[in-house]
């Protein structure tokens, strides 16, 4: 591989991992937030409102039925709005995000989901209101569930970005399109697709270490 | 609205009646709930006293979840009254509930211990709800843990606990916020019964030493028997009989009690009972139930001396209950001389006991 080749390759690389994870830790902030919309509002939950429980529904299945590369081409009057420029890997980040918040959401709902309606009631003898359920019972009793969460949704984010060089945002996906697919660079897609199992596996495997220490249930 | 004057019309003649419901931790008048077309609760009404253990008895889905659920508010009622220390709670917002629920412990049939804290963590948990400081939570944590003989699995999860430890720390956590009332929903239904035992003394011990009232709900006897000093039974949504423990074990008058009190009180063999026939035979079998002085008094001996003929004890035994003497004797009475039988009974129940002829025998066993 050439020495300019390698250098892409650094700079895809550095591309992709800041896409997945500056994207990632907005659809986490925003993502669990709603995941815990969805559990607290629907029918007994700890805010039951039916009406806000299937409008949020509603929408997040809007945004997870529309394929990733529509929404990029889509949103990109909300992201001129929002980064000023509608190319690039900053303007990618918006796409990204708003495609993997919801779909955070609903693995963070599963997580909460599971956590024992009993342990709720506990809570709520003891006096706790809203907030200290979720502090104290809701987030830390899902927490493995909400960690292992994040880790696949990284994961799924690495395969999006892949589709973002479509509005010029570079990244891995993009590399191995251009030059691996199209100019015949077979070193440069298999170094690509080497870079991609590293990283999948990395992030896999750091998830599951956190997940085996915070996971108490014995 | 003419049910709301009639509830409180009730209430000030209760009042009235009883000068000293300030000793009353809770007052249940008319509690009333339905799910669908079933009355979980249909029309109980119900005090605790201050420092006694109550304990309410149902089969499953006889209402008794609901019951204790309404004194705190984790349910509410679709009428009727529910005082806490005077208080009626039963019409108050989540909010209002709040500060409320921390005046009453709570421990539960499978524990509902917080996986992710430690046990001291979880034995503070209802400090930290107060808003109190932490070296203040972990002190009281750690005496709590002493109190129930834990001292040693502050800093371990849940999950490495046995069952019995588990609620060992259930009950550490119940009492925390120093409670004025502490409902144990079934809290030794998932344990073994040696477990249950240690539990139930624990229980016991807490009610003396601190004074503690106690109101449980159980589906198990000898729970009640064990450690309760008054019993409730419930059915189907209504309580059906009440009174101090020995007094419904010496005398259970519905049949739900009788029911549920078959487990743990004698019965005839089932060899001997399969055997009974209607129509005189050579022997008449006798049910003899006995409380109090009758059950400590040589009963048996004064019948032989009063009464010149034979009879057999079957089977039967007698158990003390809260101090009190309270046992079931079958005894079977040989020939056909019916005066003779009439003699034995008539001495009997001029000894307070309560007899019952369950029927005959055709061949002596």
């Amino acid at each position: 591989m050439s020495p300019i080749l390698f250098e892409l390759l650094l700079r895809s690389i550095w591309e992709t991992v800041l896409m997945t994870a500056a994207s990632g830790l907005i659809s986490l902030a925003f993502g669990l937030p709603l995941g815990l919309a969805l559990i607290a509002t629907e029918r007994g939950g700890i805010a039951e409102s039916l009406w806000v429980n299937r409008v949020l529904g509603a929408v997040i299945n809007g945004f997870r039925s529309v394929p990733f590369i529509i929404l990029l081409v889509a949103l990109i009057p909300v992201t001129r709005l929002i980064v000023g420029t509608s190319i690039g890997t900053w303007a990618a980040i918006v796409p990204l995000s708003i495609a993997a918040t919801p779909y955070y959401a609903r693995i963070a709902e599963v997580s909460l989901r599971e956590v024992d309606r009993g342990l709720i009631e506990a809570a709520r003898a003891m006096g706790g209101n809203r907030w200290t359920i979720i502090r104290e019972v809701l987030v830390p009793e899902a927490l493995p569930g909400i960690v292992a969460g994040f880790t696949v949704t990284l994961v799924t984010l690495i395969g999006a970005s892949a589709m973002a060089g479509a509005i010029g945002a570079g990244g891995l996906g993009d590399l191995a399109i251009r030059y691996g697919y199209q100019r015949f660079e077979t070193s440069v897609m298999i170094a690509v697709v080497i870079v991609l199992i590293i990283l999948v596996c990395g992030i896999q495997w750091v998830g599951d270490r956190l997940v085996a220490r915070l996971d108490r249930r014995g | 609205m003419n049910q709301h004057i009639t509830a409180s019309g009730d209430t000030a003649d209760l009042t009235h009646a009883r000068p000293d419901t300030s000793q009353d931790v809770v007052r249940l008048v008319e509690l009333k709930r339905r799910f669908g077309v079933t009355a979980a609760l249909d029309g109980v009404s119900l005090t605790v006293r201050k420092g006694e253990i109550l304990g309410i008895i149902g089969r499953s889905g006889a209402g008794k979840s609901t019951l204790i659920r309404c004194l705190n508010g984790l349910e509410r009622p679709d009428s009727g009254e529910v005082f806490i220390e005077g208080r009626e709670i039963s019409r108050l917002g989540e909010r209002d509930l709040q500060p409320l629920r921390r005046r009453i412990g709570m421990i539960f049939q499978h524990f509902n211990l917080l996986s992710a804290k430690t046990v001291e963590d979880n034995v503070a948990l209802p400090l930290k709800i107060e808003g109190r400081p932490k070296a203040e939570r972990l002190k009281r944590a750690a005496e709590l843990l002493d109190l129930v003989g834990l001292s040693e699995k502050a800093k371990a999860y849940p999950a490495s606990l046995s069952g019995g430890q588990k609620q060992r720390v259930g009950i550490a956590r119940a009492l925390a916020a120093r409670p004025a009332l502490l409902l144990s929903d079934e809290a030794t239904s998932a344990l073994d019964p040696e477990t249950t035992r240690s539990i139930l003394a624990l229980l016991k011990d807490i009610n003396r030493q601190l004074g503690l009232t106690i109101l449980l709900i159980t589906h198990e006897m000898e729970v009640i028997r064990s450690i309760a000093d008054r019993v409730a039974v419930i059915d189907a949504g209504r309580i059906v009989e009440q009174g101090s423990v020995w007094s419904v074990f010496a005398d259970p008058r519905s049949d739900v009690t009788k029911s549920l009190l078959g487990a743990i009180r004698p019965q005839l063999p089932a060899e001997l009972a399969a055997q009974l026939l209607p129509a005189a035979g050579a022997e008449t079998i006798l049910r003899v139930d006995v409380a109090g002085e009758a059950a400590s008094g040589p009963l048996l001996s004064d019948l032989a001396t009063a009464v010149p003929g034979a009879f057999r004890l079957v089977h039967g035994g007698i158990d003390h209950i809260q101090q009190q003497p309270v046992g079931t004797l079958f005894l079977s009475v040989p020939g056909s001389d019916a005066n003779h039988l009439a003699d034995i009974i008539r001495f009997l129940k001029a000894r307070q006991a309560r007899v019952e002829v369950l029927g005959h025998v055709a061949n002596p066993v």
